[in-house]
């Protein structure tokens, strides 16, 4: 049994500690936004933010994730308050078959949250590690720039943060 | 004449001889320039030829930058002495070389002086290229001038005085530059020779695994017994090899050819873009280097053997229980690192048994840290070796704790030290490293790149 903080909640998890924290999320917490792609941390589809980091959840065992902080999409905002990146990738309509885009969205978030005026070169250069097969690349991109104008205006710290300040 | 007088005429006159003496030594003519020549007007084999010895020579991963057009220069080269970057090669007149006479491009790669005369810094290894061949030389020309021209100029130096004075390099020469350090040696064979020729020049394996000494020179003494490149070791290879199986001939050619061995794992960092390179070469070429450097590495004493023997039955063995599974570092590998490297699934898709790993039994922590913190990135469009980086989910405790684990497990070494250190700097510079150096575009070998000009 371990402690596992998941969107600024702690969960009780009864796991090896050699379970892939994917496994853990979409399994026993029900969170389904990061998705299983390769499981060899290739593709990107898993990516959720530890410690404000980006972090590829099919190959980071629970062991490592002792007192660390584990933000999913679904920290970020829900359907009647989607967070600024979450609008941004709405409003640009970046997702064809969407199995990416979670993995996408929580790589740009952490990017945007060190660095609030990522160039294109940037964001390109962050991006490059994840797949995506329709083709939405160009769209992807423009989302990050939609994020980042719209995080100038708003609050862009996961709702978990926000509802604790 | 009073004696003042005559130590004042003295000195003046040594102060005037010796500035003559050092003008003598520094100074180089400017070379006219000419019109950039069309390339048509090279012979298309000739070009061809200079592709493949490009290739050898690694040219395009120093005088390439991320993101940048090829061999268009801007690599910022870190030095103990301040950072270079490397200059555009492509035939662009006015910041790159298109207007340079072949006979200026034979100076520059011969003696290190380009061609307005400027004395060049010796990160340029014209230590090594002094050794290639006029015809060599030639062909490299002919390559690099049909190159598509790219207007770059390279940015500038960062050296402190007086380091940043070009007539300093003059003095560097004077004590390092030795013209001629290879001669062929009748009594061997036609392949060793041409495995010597290249390596002692235009592949220039010494600039990155040849210790260095305090003038930045490489330490003739100590030619191969591990040098230092861009934040990464370059294990020795000589007779003092950390490899826990010791090299030989097939086994260079398979791991130069292929970018990776069964029994030795796969190339990285700096060295996948070597393979990389080589990749364009034919196996004549690769055979030579593997057999010149198999005679480097020279048999191994029988005790070596024996425990290269012994290393590789216990890989091929089913895996012996760790004796210290309940230390972190063994609970972080069982759950991290044993899911590929304990899975016997062969190279280069599956990781190699760290029994294998010349980066856990090298003196210092570097390539494991680099390794374990940063992945191997797959090839563009390739089938390449693959593994995620894991900086971000481990933290510097963790991964003290796992480094320190796999040396104790997997090495007949002593512990590291300074572990704490080399990781923090391998979190800072290789970021920089991954963000700077060309990627490598061509492995394994694709031959149906091979006769291409």
């Amino acid at each position: 049994m371990m402690t596992l903080k998941v969107n600024g909640r702690d969960h009780q998890v009864d796991a090896e500690p050699d379970t892939p924290l994917l496994y853990v999320l979409r399994d026993d917490l029900k969170l389904n936004a990061a998705k299983f792609g390769c499981g060899l941390g290739q593709c990107g589809a898993c990516t959720v933010i530890v410690d404000g980091k980006a972090v590829l959840s099919c190959v980071t065992p629970l062991l490592l994730l002792e007192g660390k902080q584990v933000t999913t999409l679904e920290g970020l905002g829900t359907i009647e308050a989607p967070a600024p990146i979450q609008r941004a990738f709405m409003e640009e309509q970046a997702a064809q078959c969407g199995y990416c885009i979670a993995g996408m969205m929580m790589r740009a978030q952490a990017l945007l949250q060190k660095n609030a005026k990522p160039t294109d070169g940037e964001i390109r250069s962050e991006l490059e590690p994840h797949l995506c097969r329709c083709g939405t690349h160009m769209r992807i991109l423009r989302a990050v720039h939609r994020a980042v104008r719209l995080m100038d205006t708003a609050n862009a710290a996961p709702l978990t943060e926000r509802s604790t300040q | 004449m009073t004696k003042s007088r005559k130590v004042a005429s003295v000195v003046a006159v040594l102060l005037i001889g010796g500035a003559v003496a050092a003008f003598e030594i520094a100074w180089r003519p400017a070379i006219a320039a000419i019109d950039p020549p069309a390339p048509q007007s090279f012979d298309a084999a000739l070009v061809k030829r200079g592709r493949d010895l490009a290739a050898i020579g690694n040219c395009t991963t120093c005088h390439t930058v991320r993101g940048g057009k090829d061999f268009a220069g801007g690599l910022p080269v870190p030095t103990p002495f301040g950072t270079i970057f490397s200059s555009n090669i492509t035939p662009d007149p006015e910041t790159g070389i298109g207007r340079w006479p072949e006979a200026a491009f034979r100076r520059a790669m011969r003696s290190g002086v380009d061609r307005n005369g400027q004395h060049l810094y010796p990160t340029f290894p014209y230590d090594h290229f002094t050794n290639v061949t006029d015809e060599d030389d030639q062909a490299l020309y002919a390559y690099l001038m049909t190159r598509e021209p790219v207007r770059a100029p390279a940015p500038d130096n960062q050296l402190p005085f007086p380091l940043d004075q070009r007539f300093v390099i003059a003095g560097w020469k004077l004590l390092f530059l030795r013209r001629g350090t290879y001669q062929p040696d009748p009594t061997r064979s036609a392949e060793w020779n041409r495995g010597d020729y290249l390596v002692e020049g235009l592949a220039h394996c010494g600039a990155c695994h040849t210790p260095r000494n305090a003038l930045g020179a490489e330490r003739s003494s100590a030619a191969f017994a591990g040098g230092d490149v861009d934040y990464w070791h370059a294990p020795a290879i000589n007779a003092q090899s950390p490899a826990p199986v010791p090299w030989d001939a097939d086994a260079l050619f398979a791991y130069l050819r292929y970018g990776w061995h069964p029994d030795h794992g796969v190339a990285r960092g700096p060295m996948a873009l070597v393979v990389s390179n080589l990749t364009e070469v034919p196996d004549r070429d690769v055979r030579a280097i593997a057999t010149y450097m198999a005679g480097v590495f020279g048999a191994p004493p029988p005790d070596r053997k024996r425990r290269g023997d012994e290393v590789l039955a216990q890989t091929k063995s089913p895996a012996a229980q760790a004796s210290n599974t309940n230390t972190a570092g063994a609970a972080i590998y069982a759950a991290a690192c044993a899911t590929c490297h304990e899975t016997g699934r062969p190279l280069p898709y599956g990781g190699v048994n760290l029994a294998l790993s010349t980066a856990i039994s090298s003196p210092d922590a570097r390539n494991a840290a680099n390794i374990v913190l940063s992945g191997v990135r797959p090839v563009e469009g390739e089938r390449s070796p693959i593994m995620p980086g894991f900086a971000s989910s481990m933290n510097d405790g963790q991964v003290v704790a796992l480094l320190n684990y796999l040396r104790a497990r997997f090495s007949d070494k002593p512990a590291w030290t300074g572990v704490e250190k080399t990781i923090e700097t391998a979190r800072r510079t290789q970021t920089v490293f991954m963000q700077t150096s060309p990627e490598p575009y061509n492995v394994p070998v694709d031959p149906t790149q091979r006769e291409k000009p």
